[in-house]
């Protein structure tokens, strides 16, 4: 019984995205059944769309930039936490991972009222880069610690006792040791810009995102089903993604020699 | 100062001051803004409690503010319910070897683009949506049911569907640390698989939920997108508030003050929440 549970809970879970790709191929302009036949035509407006274009290459320009920076900051932070002990260390972990539990609607606000009231600034996307970075960070961090946490100090020592500097070591053997924890750092705080809207909502300047440009279009009935074929492509992507985080993490696993605990999150 | 701890500090500065300028500052400024007043076009910069007792006494504010509580409140009840059997289940009757396949595929609907995983939850319930068409198709009713979207049960269902993988995953690693021989020893002690559950299974498994409890509250007490795309009228939540006061309405200072607010009511909640369950596990 609570197998058939899971399996309709599962149901659930799936069937609104299981639309997606019905109403992409669909050759009607409303969302509602029945069908009206087989179309692509739908993907071909897509491609010629230059404001969607730019929506796009903006998010990709965000993320990209978001999840570098997130992931520095992450194995700094990571890295002093699980190594060091120092006074106030967890104050300022607290207030790092703070993002986790605040409404993404509060950061939203609170930056828009010191950016726009206080410094005077005009928005654009490199507003939207330094909160996405913000709240990007503490997931970094939480994937960051469990890599720190699985390295052994007794091969940094070695490195240093062999003669490397404190620098060499890090390149050299820390680094090496921590990569799929970056990686899939990198993905999430990926993932999670490319997706993310109210703050890029209240953020954004002239440049919209592709999560704002979404929104707007989804206030004009006529171009639902090209959204609906964006969304068929954005899905194919980020499972994609995800398929290849999953990837880099169980060899990550392996390569630590550590038995698989279940997924990451 | 020794070395190791210049070392930590140095390290820890960067992404502490990040968030200092970023997170703390910024929540000073929304705190202080929250005391100022809107006059027309400026801001009148005197201190003043007028924003927090209009808030408190206009009904409109009382009416939204509390509705996202209780809306809130309804989707975490509703789905850490929804999610605590699929938990169960994953973690005490699936193959260790199967385990993470089952995670994985309990995840992957949640990275589609969220803005259209709430659009289309909009055209399950909508006049000529999904669940309409079914149901007419198969001759169970005559006339479309209007009252499933545009209100806060639409809200309800759809923010319970984009939060269950939250509520699910803090739920499994609690039940997947529960060491099993104690469920043995219960049963060898003479309890049945029903007093077992609630004696043993469920206390042991209580930090997980209260983790579920809060990773679904927090966020969709501030949730702007489905109010706004299933809501209606009647489905507004605070978040929509926030936003028309610093959009249309033009009222910065009011706007912060429902944020403050906001915040405060869920931290007050959460902490309550936290503090109850201590308090409970104490007395065990």
């Amino acid at each position: 019984m609570l197998r058939a549970y899971t399996i309709a809970f599962l149901i659930f879970l799936y069937a609104p995205i299981l639309l997606l790709p019905v109403f992409a191929f669909n050759d009607g302009t409303v969302i509602a059944f029945p069908l009206d036949g087989f179309t692509t035509k739908w993907f071909e407006e897509l491609w010629t769309n230059a404001e969607l274009h730019a929506a796009l290459v903006n998010s990709l320009l965000v993320a990209c930039a978001s999840s570098v920076l997130a992931v520095l900051l992450g194995i700094a932070a990571a890295r002093a936490n699980i190594r060091y002990k120092f006074p106030g260390k967890t104050a300022a972990m607290g207030l790092i991972m703070l993002p986790l539990v605040l409404p993404e609607i509060i950061v939203a606000v609170s930056l828009l009222v010191v950016a726009i009231r206080i410094l005077g600034l005009d928005l654009s996307l490199w507003t939207v880069v330094a909160a996405h970075v913000l709240i990007c960070t503490p997931f970094a961090v939480a994937i960051l610690n469990a890599s720190f946490q699985s390295l052994d100090a007794s091969l940094e020592e070695a490195a240093i006792d062999l003669g490397f500097t404190r620098g060499e070591t890090f390149r050299l053997i820390t680094l090496p040791l921590i990569m799929p924890g970056i990686v899939a750092a990198l993905l999430i705080s990926f993932t999670i810009s490319l997706d993310e809207f109210i703050i890029a909502f209240f953020l954004t300047g002239s440049d919209p995102t592709l999560p704002v440009y979404i929104w707007s279009l989804l206030r004009f009935p006529r171009l639902i089903p090209v959204v609906m074929a964006l969304g068929t492509i954005l899905m194919v992507v980020s499972i994609s993604i995800l398929i290849l985080a999953e990837w880099n993490r169980r060899r990550g696993l392996r390569r630590a020699g550590v038995a698989d605990k279940g997924g990451f999150l | 100062m020794d070395q190791e701890t210049r070392r930590g500090a140095t390290l820890i500065a960067p992404p502490l001051l990040y968030a200092l300028a970023l997170l703390a500052v910024p929540l000073g400024a929304v705190l202080v803004f929250s005391f100022w007043t809107q006059d027309y076009l400026t801001v009148d910069r005197t201190p003043t409690l007028a924003n927090y007792v209009k808030a408190a006494t206009d009904p409109i504010y009382r009416t939204i503010l509390g509705r996202s509580l209780v809306i809130s409140g309804a989707v975490t009840v509703l789905t850490v319910l929804l999610a605590f059997p699929v938990a169960y289940y994953v973690s005490f009757h699936v193959r260790p070897d199967r385990k993470s396949l089952w995670l994985f595929l309990i995840t992957i609907p949640f990275w589609t683009s969220y803005l259209l995983r709430i659009f289309l939850w909009k055209v399950m319930l909508g006049y000529n949506g999904v669940i309409n068409s079914a149901l007419t198709g198969l001759g169970i009713i005559d006339e479309p049911l209007t009252f499933i979207l545009y209100n806060a049960n639409a809200v309800v269902l759809t923010l319970s569907h984009a939060f269950a993988p939250f509520a699910i995953l803090p739920i499994f690693v609690a039940l997947e640390k529960i060491d099993r021989s104690l469920l043995e020893a219960s049963r060898d002690l003479g309890e049945t698989g029903v007093t077992t559950f609630f004696r043993v299974t469920l206390p042991l498994a209580l930090p997980g939920v209260i983790a579920a409890i809060l990773i679904v509250f927090i966020p969709t007490v501030g949730d702007y997108v489905t109010p706004a795309q299933v809501g209606g009228s009647e489905g507004t939540m605070i978040a929509n508030l926030i936003q028309a006061h610093f959009g249309g309405l033009n009222d910065a200072p009011m706007g912060a003050t429902l944020s403050i607010v906001a915040m405060a009511s869920v931290t007050v909640i959460a902490l309550a929440l936290v503090w109850a369950t201590r308090k409970l596990g104490g007395a065990r």
